[in-house]
């Protein structure tokens, strides 16, 4: 048997694991804090460090920038149409997914998946490639159609975990005291799903804001703004703005994206999943 | 209140249509997968397909046009020294950064899985999947900021009194380059950072599912931690580091922005492909370019079925 010291030190972590591991976290936030850092640095050069001194003034230059008002609506009609678009296909395939098991199931799964387990620009090279046969001219809703289809899956694979800790029995009940489909639901069904509808279509959103490989293939002469940000860094200059956006566009990530864990979190039992 | 406005009198169509839907489920299945498989079908297979049908078009050197003749040009054309190099390129790196994220992955995820409990556990969770879901570009531009002359890691370096033996080490071949930001440790730096929550992740969740009796009978019965380690432990993490390298084996060989940003010039697949289609307009060399990736991933796949992987995703 193992005495009770040692039983104690198994809970805890060896220190050198502990560092490890707030180690990792440090590097993983690292650069995000730098571009944080570099968005209120007074100086014009671009990396110079230590920083000299702080100011706000490239907030206000690039909020009066056109080119990146420009670019911000674009990105949000985008990531809209195509988070609205997502959310109806996968809420649809997670609904006739979670429950029956039928032919050709694990195909269908495997195709909601494919276009984000490949790399971005095979998606956007073959919607290219297909847009250029059928003669359609790149535009705002070749981004669209791009976007929609790798943001079904963050809405299927949302909806299709909360469908499956649902328990039937609810949806049986509320049909034995007399509820039609419809109404169930819009009463049962709806209700159970809504956050994970909502984090699912939030981090859709996220993922479509943040999108870029397949909209350089997608897009042809519209600018989104990560299309802004690159083509700033490949010609680099405004670079005091350029880190503006970079925060700007950050924070647009990942506060949704905080937003949608809220949501999803505890949620492991839903109301009644003790049957 | 509710149980009142519930519609049970209502005899209309719509009552009619959710009785039939009830009644009929196949019909119900079939209606809410249309959508979805149309949309997928078309859109996405259909354009899959039209890229590997143009794979075998002739591009036309002289005039520089695309003629709908059928081919294998394109796939011989990828066993040139030259091409051949980009996809051996990018192969090495899309495997020594999958072997970093593992290593670095790890001691994080055991941490996270065996250790943090309670708040610690949810401030981790939060603080990997954050930078996993930040902007991509911005994290690649925030590493371009860093690795630069006169950015902080030189500042750093030069502070420890270190830049000679940073230089030493650029001067290396293979690894090194003129300055940090264009080597080629400095790109595998990078795509190891961006990759790096992916892997975390799969694996704390393949860890997560290893009861701690497990470990205390595999003590009980003598082994060293170091052999718990070896015989227990690791073999059941393995699901999720395949899990997790399907993603930075898959990510790093279809980037094409990384490379462009940081590191020696010397193309990869993505860039490759990027190039062909974009300045050249070579669409049937650049999708014969995409197949190398997508045969890659697909052996890589049924491997990683085969070791159990995708019960870990």
């Amino acid at each position: 048997m193992r005495s009770k010291t040692k039983v104690s030190n198994d809970q805890r972590a060896p220190r050198w694991l502990k560092a490890l591991a707030y180690g990792g976290l440090v590097f993983l936030h690292f650069p995000i804090l730098m571009i944080a850092i570099y968005a209120f640095n007074t100086e014009e050069s671009a990396f110079s460090f230590p920083i000299k001194g702080w100011t706000l003034r490239w907030f206000a230059e690039a909020a009066a920038r056109e080119d990146i008002m420009d670019a911000v609506w674009l990105s949000v009609k985008v990531a809209a149409f195509a988070t609205a678009i997502a959310m109806v296909l996968g809420t649809m395939a997670a609904a006739a997914l979670y429950r029956r098991v039928f032919f050709g199931k694990d195909a269908i799964t495997m195709m909601l998946i494919i276009p984000i387990s490949l790399p971005g620009i095979i998606t956007g090279i073959a919607l290219l490639a297909a847009f250029k046969m059928m003669g359609l001219e790149p535009s705002f809703w070749t981004i669209v159609i791009g976007h929609a289809t790798f943001c079904v899956v963050m809405v299927y694979n949302n909806v299709v975990a909360r469908f499956r800790r649902m328990p039937h029995s609810l949806v049986e009940a509320s049909m034995d005291l007399g509820a039609d489909g419809f109404v169930t639901f819009r009463r049962i069904v709806l209700p159970q799903i809504a956050t994970a509808l909502l984090a699912g279509g939030i981090l859709a959103f996220a993922l479509s804001f943040d999108e870029l490989i397949v909209t350089t293939f997608t897009a042809g002469h519209e600018k989104t703004l990560p299309i802004w940000l690159l083509n700033q860094l490949t010609r680099p200059r405004d670079a005091p703005i350029t880190n503006v956006v970079a925060l700007m566009i950050m924070l647009i990530t990942m506060i949704p994206i905080l937003l949608a864990y809220h949501l999803t979190k505890g949620t492991e039992s839903v109301a009644g999943s003790s049957k | 209140m509710m149980s009142t406005s519930l519609p049970i009198a209502n005899k209309g169509i719509r009552h009619w249509c959710a009785n039939f839907l009830y009644r009929k489920p196949t019909f119900f299945l079939l209606l809410m997968l249309v959508p979805p498989l149309i949309w997928f079908g078309t859109v996405y297979l259909g354009s899959l397909f039209a890229l590997l049908w143009q794979s075998l078009y002739t591009f036309d050197d002289f005039t520089m046009s695309v003629l709908p003749e059928f081919t294998l040009a394109n796939y011989r054309n990828l066993f040139e020294l030259a091409n051949a190099d980009i996809v051996i390129r990018t192969f090495s790196m899309a495997l020594a950064v999958t072997i970093a994220s593992v290593i670095l992955a790890f001691p994080m995820a055991y941490y996270m899985a065996r250790y943090a409990t309670g708040a610690e556990k949810g401030f981790f969770y939060v603080a990997v999947m954050l930078p996993m879901w930040a902007s991509y570009i911005v994290k690649a531009y925030g590493w371009t900021v860093i690795l630069a002359k006169g950015g902080i890691i030189y500042w750093l370096i030069d502070r420890l009194g270190l830049t000679s033996a940073l230089e030493a080490f650029l001067a290396l071949p293979y690894v090194g380059g003129n300055t940090l930001s264009t080597s080629h440790v400095g790109r595998f730096f990078v795509f190891t950072y961006i990759w790096l929550p992916f892997m975390i992740l799969p694996i704390q969740a393949a860890l997560e599912r290893v009861p701690a009796n497990l470990l205390q009978a595999s003590a009980d019965l003598g082994a060293k931690p170091s052999q718990s380690f070896r015989h227990v432990l690791l073999p059941l993490a393995i699901p999720g580091v395949v899990a997790g390298s399907i993603f930075t084996f898959s990510l790093t060989l279809g980037d094409y922005i990384i490379p462009q940003l940081v590191g020696p010039s010397g193309l990869f697949i993505g860039t490759m492909v990027y190039t062909m289609q974009g300045s050249i307009g070579n669409i049937p060399m650049a999708a014969a370019f995409t197949v190398v990736p997508i045969v890659l991933i697909g052996i890589y796949l049924s491997l990683a079925k085969r070791w159990g992987a995708f019960d870990a995703l």
